[in-house]
């Protein structure tokens, strides 16, 4: 997670001096300032800020959804740009976004398809991530036939079902209830495990980000720049109940401080 | 809605004791069918104060319930039949003219009536064949008990042929001529309106895509459209009976201006219907444009362009017809009304209407049928499933 070893091989993503400034008609906003990141193949980092502090924004140049204006920033050693056409990852968006007019097999195919991939392997891609979900024996409903969180894990579902290196999720879990939320967190934490991924998730829950993390990235709005990396050392076998250890509060206090400090408390609370 | 009942019982009970009271001094029958109403009016009002609207559900309001609408149903059929053959009797020779006693039962008929619909459309069924049963059935009615009224009236009135024909007069002139409706059904519909249809749905379907494409169409061929839309169809219809002679063809291609701009601003605004986030994921999936407009973008604008094919199915009906008025071969539905409303045949006008009228509505009925299959995903139809 330094500047400096930007030349290793396992390096997934590598972001130097990025900046992205948004032409408005009154004022150029400036949406990133400064940006160096470094995510390691298998980290799990979370992106943490206020609103507008461009957690999203980053995340949208790593997906090649926007362009920076100036800086430098490779994607498994390729531009986002031929990453986004090599489909080397999977972006997980804060509503499910599901078509209502495919069903649950039918959307999580919908990549699938425009993989043009055989059937064989689109059928076993779909019965695979739909198990991974909990959604299996859902394939047939349709995606306003389930409740937000099961929406939200077909989407997850159907980012996977890629079988991407990389996962891009963007305050996947914002929408809904606490309860669910604990659930769902659990469950991306084994996944996590499970397939060795890389993982970049944007969110401003302290707790989430700690539960979740190999590192936390801490930002601050205008112009939205890192304000501060915390590496989360807990042990990465985790179940909810390490969010009442000493540890885990430690270091969510040391997150809290960082956005304190980088004088954007005020906005979330 | 009670009070509402309570009126019309109120009225079917006062008419239908004044007819037969009248009627004793007319014949038999009138009163035989008056003292019923009476009976069946009485009995609705009682069904009335019986009920409780509390217990609605309770199985002594259904029981209830079915006998009122057994008798309700009996009273106007059997009233109806009364009526008509009363008409049969006063327009034979050296007859009485429909007198007070006539128009009482008349007024208490159709009081009955409406009770029935009103009773029917409070039966709240949780069974689906019978709420679709119902929903056939309560229109139907609706629409018979019109044309009874129509019928009745226009002939106990005498009613000058010229303004208003009788439905039975109608129906037997529209028995008389089924070759030459069915003549200008073939001309009007099956040729104009149907191929005028699929190409001005179509060419605009098309050039709603063009258009969408490129920004340099959108400012050329949008303003374009606008001022086509805009223009009278007696001013087109000439011009293209010119362009395309006195034939069906001419006639198509006034359907196809008629129907091209609605078609081809609905599909537009149904292309940018879809919101960022699903136009981003198919850019995360590096989608390209084919796989874009045919898995997201058109099925997003399904609901706008079936939209469009309601509106067209029945303007491209309304400007076949008009176009015929300005030059046409010997046949045809707007020629048939053109012409013989000059003949003062003014029934054969009203079969050509009921042949518009139900060809239209079983075109939009088709088009709305084929869309409730399509877009069953769609809020505005997933609610009624």
């Amino acid at each position: 997670m330094t500047a400096e070893s930007e030349q290793k091989s396992d390096q997934v993503i590598s972001i130097e001096n990025l900046s992205l400034t948004f032409q408005t008609s009154d004022a150029p906003v400036h949406a990133l300032a400064d940006i160096d990141l470094q995510v390691e193949q298998g980290a799990f980092v979370s992106l943490i800020g206020p609103s507008g502090c461009g957690k999203t924004t980053l995340l949208r140049v790593i997906a090649d959804l926007e362009t920076p204006t100036s800086g430098a920033i490779s994607v498994n050693g390729v531009t986002p740009h031929e990453a986004r056409l090599q489909r080397a990852y999977g972006y997980v968006f804060q509503a499910a976004s599901l078509y209502p007019w495919r069903n649950i097999a039918k959307n999580v195919a919908l990549p699938l398809e425009i993989m043009s991939l055989p059937k064989a392997e689109r059928e076993r891609r779909i019965k695979a991530n739909l198990e991974l979900v909990d959604l299996a024996g859902f394939e047939k409903k349709y995606p306003w036939q389930l409740s937000g969180g099961m929406q939200q894990r077909a989407s997850i579902a159907r980012a996977l079902a890629v079988e991407p290196a990389l996962l891009l999720m963007d305050e996947p879990f914002g929408a809904l209830d606490e309860i669910v939320r604990d659930h769902l967190n659990e469950q991306l934490l084994q996944l996590w495990a499970k397939t060795s991924k890389t993982v970049v998730f944007v969110t401003h829950s302290i707790p989430e980000a700690v539960f979740l993390s190999t590192h936390i990235v801490v930002m601050s709005p205008r112009p939205g720049r890192i304000h501060e990396i915390i590496v989360n050392d807990l042990p990465a076998e985790r179940t909810l109940d390490v969010r009442e250890t000493p540890e885990f509060l430690q270091i969510a206090n040391r997150v809290r401080a960082g956005l304190r400090a980088s004088h954007s408390y005020d906005d979330i609370t | 809605m009670k009070s509402l009942r309570g009126a019309l019982v109120l009225i079917a009970t006062v008419a239908a004791a004044i007819a037969l009271i009248a009627g004793l001094w007319i014949g038999p029958l009138i009163s035989v069918a008056a003292f019923i109403a009476l009976f069946v009016s009485c009995q609705c009002g009682f069904s009335l104060l019986r009920t409780d609207p509390m217990d609605a559900n309770s199985s002594v309001v259904w029981q209830d319930r079915a006998i009122v609408i057994a008798m309700l149903s009996f009273g106007t059929v059997f009233g109806s039949y009364v009526l008509l053959h009363q008409l049969g009797i006063f327009e034979s020779a050296d007859s009485p003219e429909p007198g007070f006693a006539f128009y009482s039962l008349v007024v208490s008929i159709w009081a009955l009536g409406w009770l029935l619909v009103e009773w029917l459309a409070d039966i709240d069924s949780r069974r689906g064949f019978v709420r679709r049963i119902l929903g056939v059935v309560i229109p139907v009615l609706f629409g018979a008990g019109l044309l009874m009224l129509w019928e009745v009236l226009t002939r106990a009135l005498d009613v000058p042929q010229v303004l208003l024909p009788s439905p039975s007069a109608i129906a037997e002139r529209f028995g008389n001529s089924l070759s030459v409706l069915w003549a200008d059904f073939k001309q009007t519909f099956l040729k104009a309106v149907l191929i005028g249809y699929a190409m001005g749905c179509g060419s605009g379907f098309l050039i709603a895509i063009l258009i969408d494409r490129s920004p340099f169409l959108q400012r050329g061929l949008l303003p374009v459209g606008n001022l086509v839309s805009a223009l009278p169809i007696v001013g087109i219809a000439p011009i293209m009976v010119m362009w395309f002679g006195f034939d069906w063809p001419s006639k198509a291609a006034v359907v196809v201006v008629m129907t091209f701009f609605p078609m081809l601003v609905n599909t537009i605004s149904g292309l940018a219907a879809s919101d960022h986030m699903q136009l981003d994921l198919m850019k995360t999936y590096a989608a390209n444009y084919w796989q874009n407009l045919f898995k997201l973008r058109l099925p997003q604008a399904a609901p706008f362009i079936f939209n469009a094919l309601k509106i067209n199915s029945t303007l491209a009906l309304i400007g076949a017809i008009v176009a015929e008025f300005f030059g046409t071969p010997i046949v045809g539905m707007g020629f048939r009304i053109s012409t013989e409303v000059g003949r003062m045949n003014v029934d054969m006008v009203w079969a050509e209407i009921a042949v518009a009228a139900v060809a239209g509505s079983c075109f939009y009925g088709l088009i709305a049928l084929i869309e409730r299959m399509l877009t069953f995903w769609h809020p505005s139809v997933r609610s009624g499933r």
